[in-house]
C-alpha cells in the first residue's frame, strides 16, 4: 500500500481561493447546463405533453432501472449554435442500466425543432453509437424526430459521416450482436424510418409513432393518394399489416415497458476480464478537488494531489517516481476498477514521455485500462531538447497511446494544448471517454503564443520593408488572435461541437470516470500491437 | 405429566384447532386434524400430527358432518374429540354419537347442552337455582291492566315487544307507567299489522348494559369451580370484538354474587368441563351486586377464554382433556387467584368502510406483534377463504394492569402486518385508543354509538405513499451513485393504486440522497437520511426533521405485485400495476355490475333484456354467511347476464352487464 498524503490543507486562504475560481467556473457550465436541461420551449414542452407524450427525459427516466445512474453524453452539443436554439443538439445521449445491462439511450427531443437532425445531432447520434460499439452496450433509440433538418441539408445528408452512417452502424452493431432496439414515440419519417427498420426489435406507440418513408403530404403530392398518417404509418399499419414494427404499445409508458422487457431477454451482459476490488472511498473527500486546483492556470501544482483526492483509499502504486517526473505514472483503482493513472506534472521532456510509453506498455501487457488526466501545455521545446530527440520521444508516447488496446479515458483536468493533448490521449486518439473540467482550456497553443508568433512574423515583414511597428500596434495586431483563442479554447465551445463528451462537475470526476471504466468493461480487453516506436 | 389421552381429534378448524394442539402437544398427546378441500393445506393441518380429509369445502358437507368426523377419530385411533367452539361444539346429538362410538367427548354431557340449548327453559331453570334472570313477563295473558302491572312489577323503564317481532317493529321502550297503555297499545297494533299477531311481551329495559360472563369449569367428581369474569360488552351487532379480563369498576361484592349465581348455574345442571355464563349488567351507574341477570350459558370453550388463562395461568384446553378424561379439577377455589388484567382483540379479514363485509383474499403477508399472545390459524400467503369465519387472529397482551395490559393491546395492533386484505385492525386500535374505553366506562352500545368516529375513512398519507414507492421502484438512495446523474437529478415515475384509485407520483432523486415524493410537478414531501434494512424503512422528513419508521413488503402476488406498508400504525396496501401490461380497458363500472367478493349467486331477479332503474336489485350473492344484494348503477337494459343460480364466483368477475347508453 502507498497511500498518498496530502500536503495541502483545506483551511488555507489559498485553497478557498482556488475553490472559489473554480466554483464560478462550475456555475457557468452549470446554469448552461440548467438550461439545456429543460429541452424546448415551455409551449413546446406543454404541446408535447398534452398529446399524452412523455416529455424525453422522462422517457429515459421510465426506461432505466429506478435509481440507475445515467451518464449522460454530449449534453453542451450545439450549445451556442444555430442561434442557440437546440439544446443539446435536440437529442439526449447516455448510459444507463436496463433490466441490469448497461446501455447506450438515444432519445429524440421532439420539442426542439420537431426532434429533427441538426449537423450536430448527427455527429451525436454518431458519437453515442461509436460509444455502444466499442464498448458493447446495447443500443435503445426512443426515435420522435422529423428526420434530417431541410435547412442543413448539406450537412446531414451526404458526407460518410452524415445520417447515412447511423443505419451503417446499426447494421455493423447487429452483426456484431450489439443489439438494436426501436421505440417510435413519434414521427420516423424518410430517412428516420429506418432506425425502426434497421433495428432488431422495433416497438411503435398506438396513435402516436408513425413510420413512412413518405408521409401523407409527399405522397399526396407523389401519387395523389390522399391518407391520413395512422393509416399510412401508424402502429396498427406496421405491427399488423407491414411488420416493419415487432410490437403495439399503448402508450409511452407501456412501450418503454416492453423495451425493458426485450432488453431483459438479451442474455446475460459479458463478463468483464477485470478483477474488480471492493470499492472504497479515497481518504480525502472528492470535493476538495475544487480547492486544489490553483486559481491561477500558471502556477504548478502536483497531480498527486489530484490523485489523492479520486483514487480509492487514496492508495496510488506509482511508477518510476524518480524518473521524467513531469509525468506521474501508476497504478490504482477507482470504485474497484483496476486503472493505470497518467498525469501531467509540467511540460512533456524525452524522459517523461518514454517513461509514459514504457507504463502504457506494462498496462496494455496487463490489460488495466488507462485513465490520463491531461493538464499540458506540451512538449518541452528548444535546441537542446530538438537535439536530444524530443520529437522522437513524444512519437513513442503517441504511437503507445494511439495503438493501446485497453480502454483508454481521458479527463482534462487543465490545459490541453499541441501535441501534449495527442500524447495525452485527445479527441482524436480514440479515448473511449473524454471529459472535461469547467476551467480547462483547449487549443492547439496558448493565445499569448500563437499571437506572439503571428505578431513575430508580422514585425520581420514590416521591418524587412523599412517599417516601423510600435507597441501599441503591435498589442492592437494581438488583441483579435488573443480573444479568438480565449472564446475557442474555452470548454463550452469544445463541448458544443462534440470535442469532448462532456463537461463535469470536478467533484464529480470520481463517478465519472467510475461509470466511463465499468461502460469501457463491457467489452473484451483486446490484446494489443503496438506500432514501431521510433529509438 | 401425565397424559389424560395419547391421541385426540379436534374437530375444528383455523385458530382453535391450533390452539388446541398447541397445548396437547404440549402434554404429549398426539393429535389429528380434519379438513375439507379448501383446508388441505391449512396450518391446523400442518400443525396436527396426522390430518384426515373430510369433504367438501362447505362447512354443511365437512365440519358439521358428525359422522365422517367420528369415523376419522375411529381410523386414526383417536381416543376423544376436541370440538373447539362453533361447528359441533353444542350439538348434543353428536356427543351422544361420540360417545356411542366409544369415544371420549371434550365437553359437557349431552343433557347439560340440551339443559342450556333451549333459552326460555334455561331461564326457568336458572329461577329456580336462584340465578337472577332479567325480569319480565312472557305469559299468555294480554290484558292491558295485567300487564300494566306486570310493568310495575318489573320496574321502570320497560320494553314492550311483539312476540312475533323483530327488526323493532312492535316495539316500544316505556319510561313510565303514565305512558304505558298508549304505549302497549301502538306495539299491538303495529305487532297486528306486521306479523298478524297483537301478542307482546314485557321486558325490563337495561339502560345502559354490559355484558360480563363468568367461567365455570365443573369435572366429573362433583368440584365446580369459576375462574373470575370476563368483559365482553364491546361488540357491534353481538359481534364480540374486543374482550377483557377482569371486568373493569368490578366490585368484590358483585364478583361474589356473579360467581356464585354462576357456580349455582353450572351446579344445577351437573355441569362437567368449561361454560361460560352470561350476564346482562347495569353499567348506568356503578356496579352493584343485584344488578345483574343471567342471559344464557355457552357449553363450550369461548372464543375469548384466553383473557382468563392469562389472569389465571391456567390452561383451560388442558383442564378441560383432564377433565373429559375424568381426572378432578387440577385447583381448588382458593387456589385461584387474578394476575393482573388482559385483553383480547379479533382481528377479521373484514372491511369497515365498507360496513365490515367480509374480505377475502391471499394473505399476501402476516406478521405479529411479539408483544402479545397471538392465537392464530393462519399464515402469510394463505387465502382467507369465503367459506368460513374470516377471523385472522385473536391479539392478546397481559399487564399487570389494566392500562398496561391496554397499552401493550395498542402496540401490538400497531406492529400486526396483514397485506392484502383488509382488515379491521385499525378499526381495533381505534376502539382500543376510545376515551369511553381507555376510561373502562362503556357498555354494549359504545360501538354503535360512535361507530363513524371509529370507522373514520382512512387517511392515504403522502408519506406511505413516498415510502411505498421507494420500496415499489427498488430503490435505495443510500447505495452509491443511487440515481447519480452528470447534471440535474432523476426523477422516477411510480403509479400505486390503493382502493381502487392510481396515485401517480415521481419520486426525485437528489445528490445528497434525500428524496422528494412529486404529484405533477408539485413537491409533496421530503425524506432524507433514509436507510433501508429489510423491509424496515426509516427516514427524516423534510422540513420538520422528524424521524419516520415503516415496515414495507414487496409481496410478489398471483397476478400483480403488492406493496404493504406498516407505519404511523396503520397498513396500506398497494397494488402495483405491471406497466407491461399497458392501459387495457378496465371492466367500466358504470356499464357492469361486478362480484363485490367471492361467493355464490344465490338469487337472480333479472334477464337479458330487461329494463331496470337505479338501485334496483339484480340479484343476491352470499359469502360467508352473508347475503350482499346486487344493485343496478344505473337506469339502463340489461345486456347479458353472466352467471347463474348456484354459480360460484370470483370476487371482481363481471356478473351482470348493461348495455351502453345513448349519447346524449
Amino acid at each position: 500500500m502507498t497511500i498518498l498524503e496530502s500536503s495541502i490543507s483545506p483551511n488555507s486562504p489559498d485553497f478557498a481561493a482556488n475553490a472559489e475560481a473554480m466554483e464560478a467556473q462550475y456555475r457557468k457550465i452549470a446554469s448552461a447546463a440548467a438550461r439545456i436541461l429543460q429541452g424546448g420551449s415551455e409551449a413546446s414542452r406543454q404541446r408535447h405533453v398534452a398529446r399524452g407524450k412523455l416529455l424525453p427525459r422522462d422517457r429515459i427516466a421510465g426506461l432505466l432501472d429506478p435509481g440507475s445512474p445515467f451518464l449522460e453524453i454530449g449534453l453542451f452539443a450545439a450549445s451556442g449554435l444555430y442561434g442557440d436554439e437546440v439544446p443539446a443538439a435536440g437529442a439526449i445521449a447516455g448510459i444507463g442500466r436496463v433490466e441490469g445491462r448497461d446501455c447506450m439511450i438515444l432519445c429524440n427531443d421532439a420539442t426542439v425543432k420537431g426532434g429533427t437532425y441538426f449537423p450536430l445531432t448527427v455527429r451525436k447520434h454518431l458519437r453515442a453509437q461509436e460509444i455502444a460499439e466499442q464498448n458493447y452496450l446495447p443500443c435503445i433509440y426512443l426515435v420522435d424526430s422529423g428526420g434530417a433538418n431541410l435547412n442543413n441539408q448539406d450537412e446531414v445528408f451526404p458526407d460518410r459521416d452524415h445520417f447515412g452512417r447511423i443505419f451503417f452502424n446499426q447494421a455493423r452493431m447487429s452483426a456484431a450482436g450489439i443489439a438494436q432496439i426501436a421505440v417510435v414515440m413519434g414521427s420516423c419519417t424518410a430517412g428516420g424510418a429506418y432506425v425502426p427498420a434497421m433495428s432488431d426489435q422495433t416497438i411503435i406507440v398506438r396513435e402516436q409513432g408513425t413510420i413512412f418513408l413518405a408521409g401523407p403530404p409527399l405522397v399526396k403530392v407523389a401519387t395523389g393518394e390522399v391518407i391520413d398518417a395512422e393509416t399510412l404509418g401508424g402502429g396498427d399499419t406496421h405491427t399488423r399489416l407491414s411488420g416493419v414494427a415487432d410490437y403495439l404499445a399503448d402508450d409511452d409508458r407501456h412501450a418503454l415497458a416492453l423495451a425493458r422487457e426485450i432488453v431483459s431477454h438479451l442474455g446475460p451482459a459479458p463478463r468483464p476480464t477485470v478483477d474488480f476490488k471492493a470499492p472504497q472511498p479515497p481518504r480525502y473527500p472528492v470535493e476538495d478537488v475544487m480547492g486544489v486546483v490553483p486559481a491561477n492556470d500558471k502556477t504548478p501544482y502536483d497531480a498527486r494531489e489530484l490523485i489523492a483526492r479520486l483514487v480509492d483509499g487514496s492508495d496510488f502504486a506509482e511508477f518510476k517516481p524518480r524518473y521524467g517526473t513531469t509525468l506521474v505514472t501508476g497504478f490504482a483503482h477507482i470504485d474497484g476498477v483496476p486503472v493505470g493513472i497518467i498525469a501531467n506534472n509540467g511540460v512533456l521532456f524525452s524522459e517523461s514521455s518514454t517513461k509514459g510509453a514504457h507504463f502504457i506498455e506494462l498496462c496494455c501487457q496487463r490489460k488495466i485500462p488507462l485513465l490520463f488526466l491531461q493538464n499540458i501545455t506540451g512538449f518541452m521545446v528548444g535546441s537542446k531538447y530538438e537535439a536530444g530527440g524530443i520529437a522522437k520521444d513524444g512519437a513513442k508516447l503517441v504511437t503507445a497511446v494511439s495503438t493501446a488496446s485497453v480502454p483508454k479515458v481521458t479527463v482534462v483536468v487543465g490545459g490541453s494544448y499541441g501535441a501534449g493533448n495527442y500524447g495525452m490521449c485527445g479527441r482524436a486518439f480514440g479515448p473511449r471517454f473524454l471529459w472535461m473540467w469547467p476551467n480547462a482550456r483547449i487549443a492547439v497553443m496558448g493565445g499569448a503564443q500563437a499571437s506572439g508568433v503571428l505578431a513575430d512574423v508580422r514585425r520581420a515583414a514590416i521591418e524587412a520593408k523599412g517599417g516601423e511597428w510600435s507597441a501599441e500596434e503591435e498589442a492592437a495586431f494581438k488583441q483579435p488572435t488573443l480573444d479568438m483563442f480565449e472564446e475557442q479554447s474555452q470548454p463550452l465551445y469544445a463541448s458544443a461541437r462534440l470535442w469532448d463528451d462532456g463537461i463535469i462537475d470536478p467533484r464529480k470526476t470520481r463517478d465519472v470516470v467510475a461509470l466511463s471504466l465499468r461502460a469501457a468493461l463491457n467489452a473484451p480487453v483486446e490484446d494489443t500491437k503496438f506500432g514501431l516506436f521510433r529509438m | 405429566m401425565q397424559k389424560p389421552f395419547s391421541k385426540i381429534l379436534i374437530a375444528n378448524r383455523g385458530e382453535i384447532a391450533c390452539r388446541v394442539m398447541h397445548t396437547a402437544d404440549r402434554m404429549g398427546i398426539r393429535t389429528v386434524a380434519v379438513y375439507s378441500d379448501a383446508d388441505a393445506g391449512a396450518l391446523h393441518v400442518e400443525t396436527a400430527d396426522e390430518a384426515v380429509h373430510i369433504g367438501p369445502s362447505p362447512a354443511a358437507e365437512s365440519y358439521l358432518v358428525g359422522q365422517k368426523i367420528i369415523e376419522a377419530a375411529l381410523a386414526t385411533g383417536a381416543e376423544a374429540i376436541h370440538p373447539g367452539y362453533g361447528f359441533l361444539s353444542e350439538n348434543p346429538d353428536f356427543v351422544e354419537a361420540v360417545e356411542a362410538a366409544g369415544l371420549v367427548f371434550v365437553g359437557p354431557s349431552a343433557a347439560a347442552i340440551r339443559a342450556m340449548g333451549l333459552k326460555d327453559a334455561a331461564k326457568d331453570l336458572m329461577t329456580s337455582a336462584g340465578v337472577p334472570v332479567v325480569p319480565g313477563y312472557q305469559g299468555e295473558e294480554q290484558e292491558a291492566g295485567f300487564l300494566a302491572k306486570e310493568a310495575e312489577r318489573i320496574g321502570y323503564p320497560v320494553l314492550i315487544k311483539a312476540r312475533a317481532g323483530g327488526g323493532g317493529k312492535g316495539m316500544r321502550k316505556v319510561e313510565e307507567s303514565a305512558d304505558f297503555p298508549a304505549a302497549l297499545a301502538s306495539a299491538q297494533r303495529e305487532g297486528q299489522a306486521a306479523f298478524s299477531d297483537p301478542h307482546v311481551l314485557i321486558e325490563k329495559f337495561i339502560t345502559s348494559p354490559r355484558h360480563i360472563e363468568v367461567q365455570v369449569f365443573g369435572d366429573s367428581h362433583g368440584n365446580a369451580v369459576h375462574l373470575f369474569e370476563r368483559d365482553c360488552s364491546l361488540q357491534r351487532r353481538h359481534q364480540k370484538v374486543i374482550e377483557e379480563a377482569p371486568a373493569p369498576g368490578m366490585t368484590d361484592d358483585l364478583r361474589q354474587a356473579m360467581t356464585d349465581a354462576a357456580l349455582s348455574a353450572a351446579r344445577a345442571i351437573d355441569y362437567c368441563g368449561a361454560g361460560t355464563i352470561e350476564f346482562i349488567v347495569d353499567g348506568s351507574g356503578p356496579l352493584r351486586p343485584d344488578g345483574f341477570w343471567f342471559m344464557e350459558m355457552n357449553t363450550r370453550l369461548q372464543v375469548e377464554h384466553p383473557v382468563t388463562e392469562a389472569i389465571t395461568g391456567v390452561d383451560l384446553v388442558e383442564w378441560q382433556l383432564r377433565v373429559a378424561a375424568g381426572e378432578a379439577l387440577p385447583l381448588a377455589q382458593e387456589d385461584l387467584c387474578i394476575d393482573g388484567h388482559a385483553f383480547e382483540a379479533r382481528l377479521y379479514a373484514e372491511d369497515p368502510a365498507k360496513g365490515f363485509l367480509p374480505a377475502t383474499g391471499k394473505l399476501g403477508h402476516l406478521s405479529f406483534s411479539e408483544g402479545a399472545r397471538n392465537d392464530t390459524g393462519v399464515r402469510s400467503g394463505d387465502e382467507i377463504s369465503p367459506f368460513y369465519d374470516p377471523m385472522i387472529a385473536k391479539v392478546i397482551t397481559h399487564g399487570p394492569n389494566r392500562e398496561a395490559a391496554r397499552s401493550l393491546l395498542v402496540a401490538a395492533l400497531h406492529e400486526t402486518h396483514v397485506a392484502g386484505t383488509a382488515t379491521n385492525a385499525e378499526f381495533l386500535s381505534a376502539l382500543a385508543q376510545h376515551d369511553g374505553f381507555v376510561a373502562g366506562d362503556f357498555d354494549t352500545g359504545l360501538i354503535e354509538r360512535d361507530l363513524d368516529a371509529l370507522i373514520a375513512a382512512p387517511v392515504l398519507s403522502e408519506l406511505h405513499i413516498a415510502l411505498a414507492a421507494l420500496v415499489a421502484l427498488g430503490i435505495d438512495p443510500a447505495a452509491p451513485r443511487t440515481g447519480w446523474r452528470l447534471w440535474g437529478a432523476a426523477a422516477h415515475e411510480i403509479r400505486l393504486a390503493h382502493a381502487g384509485e392510481v396515485n401517480t407520483r415521481s419520486l426525485s432523486l437528489a445528490p445528497d440522497g434525500s428524496v422528494a415524493l412529486q404529484d405533477s410537478g408539485e413537491t409533496r414531501l421530503t425524506l432524507s437520511q433514509i436507510r433501508l434494512d429489510g423491509p424496515h424503512i426509516s427516514a427524516r422528513l423534510g422540513g420538520s426533521g422528524a424521524r419516520v419508521d415503516g415496515v414495507v413488503r414487496d409481496i410478489p402476488m398471483p397476478t400483480n405485485r403488492l406493496v404493504s406498508i406498516l407505519a404511523g400504525n396503520v397498513v396500506r396496501d398497494f397494488d402495483i400495476p405491471d406497466p407491461r401490461s399497458g392501459n387495457a380497458r378496465a371492466a367500466d363500472h358504470g356499464d357492469a355490475v361486478v362480484a363485490p367478493m367471492t361467493g355464490t349467486i344465490v338469487h337472480l331477479d333479472v334477464n337479458t333484456g330487461d329494463l331496470v332503474e337505479a338501485g334496483t336489485r339484480l340479484g343476491v350473492m352470499e359469502a360467508m354467511k352473508m347475503e350482499t344484494a346486487l344493485i343496478a348503477p344505473r337506469a339502463g337494459v340489461v345486456a347479458d347476464v353472466l352467471c347463474a343460480v348456484g354459480a360460484a364466483v370470483e370476487g371482481g368477475a363481471v356478473l351482470v352487464t348493461f348495455e351502453e347508453e345513448a349519447a346524449a
